[in-house]
């Protein structure tokens, strides 16, 4: 067949919306445009362990260190079950990861704000998991079929997360004055770095518009930033808290919230690697990678010499 | 001594080694070998953890004061916790760790498949459903000493270093004292003295089949059921009640 008739098939099954699956022909731009998403957002479930993980040892209780721990071991399971859906593409979990430790790969830049009191692990469940589920669910369509199930899988999980830091927090608004003011205080520092989440405005977005036309996105960042803004208002209303925004007011009219003005110029540094985290970051990842590697190649050694040792037997 | 300060004694021993090993296997979270590592490294101590917090709440009912599990988890000083010195050594790296755990593995096995026996329902209901996590645990941590003792000589070196290193930390899990006494009087617990040679051959054997060197049994470390730690365990604490102590009287 002709790649000109290859087009065609592939073509038609995005206007017709059924799934790309390994085994078909793709165009390379978009192979490499999921495949960039895909370990984007695998990268961004490792490293967001960081943040969450700093306070597991400081964690005010038996049944929230538990909750804690269990949180980002689903974290890790996601990162895991990302990892393997990328590989359908043809590229191996090692270069994959190799790429984010080489600077070549971005994660979210949520992960580079640090994570300083326990209001913050409330903080960080009820807006990041929060802002990533807005953007799972309109995942959940996307065109590539692995990424598609994997989203489905992952979902549920993150619901369960958004609604362990928001209990966190709940918690907090109905303590004391102290425990009140931390959530204040974590809500302001998350609130616009949980925003710059959704990217860049759309017209500032470089892959944005051809990842629609190919339905590996399905929604505008700008679309999606709005949904999150408005299910959110409400959320922090009940707590007792104040969104850090004095624009922030309901537009009759449109049906949604006005709101101000995100700090693009904060979110491009950070996106360059001047984050408050940014290097600890990737040094804590790259430490695992080196410590790890004894230990890895001891595995691959020993499972090499059993293979041998069974096959000995068996002659 | 009464069976009832003996038996909350014995409980605090075992939730305290649950507790702070779990709380050591933590530290490893999101920095992992590999993801799934990290992955089945956070569900041992996520099963510790919930080994401690039974053990805990079922101390608190003993004692009769009216203390949940967070208040004797976190609002102890340092001469209270009990937990044997092996527990709170530091991670060192995974070889160390594989180490740690494979001895307290073996340890643990053996003294909660004696549990499920015991004359204190609570005791043996509780030993009933930690085994099964328990046993896991300890075939993870056998294939691990597998896998670094007869993996590459760099694993093989490292490996034999951190048992030989951990070794003399031992002898504290067997140490019995006044309240262990009563514990064997009364069948709640097994006499740690007749677990000892089982769990020694079983080290040996697992050590021989990783081609590794059982270490010499020369002095050893003890003092964890009087409460005296190591000078790690202060730093322990420091992290694990950090919340409680700044915020006392707190919900979280
Ligand atoms: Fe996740
Ligand atoms: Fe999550
Ligand atoms: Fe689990």
């Amino acid at each position: 067949m002709s790649e000109h008739e290859l087009q065609a098939i592939f073509d038609r099954k995005i206007e017709n919306e059924v799934k790309i699956e390994p085994k078909d022909w793709m165009p390379d731009a978009y192979r490499k445009n999921v495949l960039r998403q895909m370990s984007q957002h695998a990268h961004s479930e490792i490293v967001g362990m960081l943040p969450e993980g700093n306070w597991i040892t400081r964690a005010p209780s038996l049944r929230r260190k538990v909750a804690l721990l269990a949180k980002i071991q689903d974290e890790a399971g996601h990162g895991l079950y990302l990892y393997s859906a990328a590989e359908t593409l043809g590229t191996d979990r090692e270069r994959i990861v190799l790429d984010l430790l080489e600077g070549k790969a971005k994660y979210s830049s949520i992960f580079n704000y640090p994570a300083l009191t326990w209001a913050d692990i409330g903080a960080v469940g009820w807006l990041v998991d929060g802002a990533a589920i807005v953007n799972q669910i309109m995942l959940q369509k996307t065109s590539y079929g692995p990424y598609s199930r994997a989203m489905i899988r992952i979902c549920k999980e993150e619901s369960f997360h958004q609604r362990q830091g928001y209990e966190i927090l709940l918690t907090l608004c109905r303590g004391t004055e102290e425990q009140k003011a931390m959530a204040q205080d974590a809500l302001n520092r998350f609130w616009w770095p949980s925003l710059m989440m959704f990217g860049p405005s759309d017209k500032d977005s470089p892959h944005s518009a051809q990842s629609m036309a190919w339905k590996v996105k399905r929604m505008g960042n700008d679309e999606l930033r709005q949904k999150f803004i408005d299910q959110t208002v409400k959320q922090a209303d009940f707590l007792g808290l104040t969104l850090p925004d004095p624009d922030l007011k309901w537009n009759e009219e449109k049906g949604q919230y006005d709101w101000g003005q995100i700090d693009w110029e904060e979110f491009y540094n950070v996106i360059k690697g001047n984050g408050p985290c940014n290097k600890e970051r990737l040094a804590a990842r790259q430490k695992a990678y080196d410590n790890g590697a004894w230990v890895r190649d001891a595995a691959t050694a020993y499972a090499k010499k059993r293979a041998e040792r069974k096959n000995k037997e068996a002659a | 001594m009464e069976k009832k300060q003996a038996l909350f004694n014995y409980l605090l021993r075992l939730a305290d080694n649950s507790a702070i090993l779990g709380h050591k296997l933590s530290e490893w979270c999101g920095h992992g070998p590999e993801l799934e590592e990290d992955i089945a490294i956070i569900n041992t101590a996520l099963d510790l953890l919930g080994h401690s917090r039974s053990l805990y709440t079922y101390a608190g009912e003993v004692e009769g004061k009216g203390k949940t599990e967070d208040d004797l988890a976190f609002l102890r000083i340092e001469r209270e916790y009990k937990n044997a010195l092996i527990t709170e050594l530091p991670n060192g790296h995974y070889g160390d760790t594989i180490a740690r755990q494979y001895l307290f593995d073996q340890f643990n096995y053996l003294l909660f498949i004696e549990l499920e026996k015991s004359s204190d329902e609570t005791v043996a209901a509780i030993a009933a459903k930690a085994i099964k996590e328990i046993r896991y645990h300890l075939r993870r941590s056998i294939e691990w000493t597998l896998r670094l003792g007869d993996g590459t000589e760099e694993s093989h070196a490292k490996i034999q270093e951190a048992f030989d290193d951990v070794w003399a930390y031992t002898g504290d899990l067997f140490v019995q004292d006044d309240s262990d006494l009563v514990i064997i009087a009364e069948g709640i617990g097994p006499d740690l003295k007749a677990i000892q040679p089982i769990w020694r051959e079983k080290v040996k054997a697992t050590l021989a089949e990783a081609t590794l060197l059982i270490p010499e049994d020369g002095w050893m470390h003890s003092g964890s059921k009087q409460g005296r730690h190591t000078e790690h365990m202060g730093h322990i604490l420091s992290e694990l009640q950090y919340m409680q102590r700044t915020y006392p009287g707190c919900e979280w």
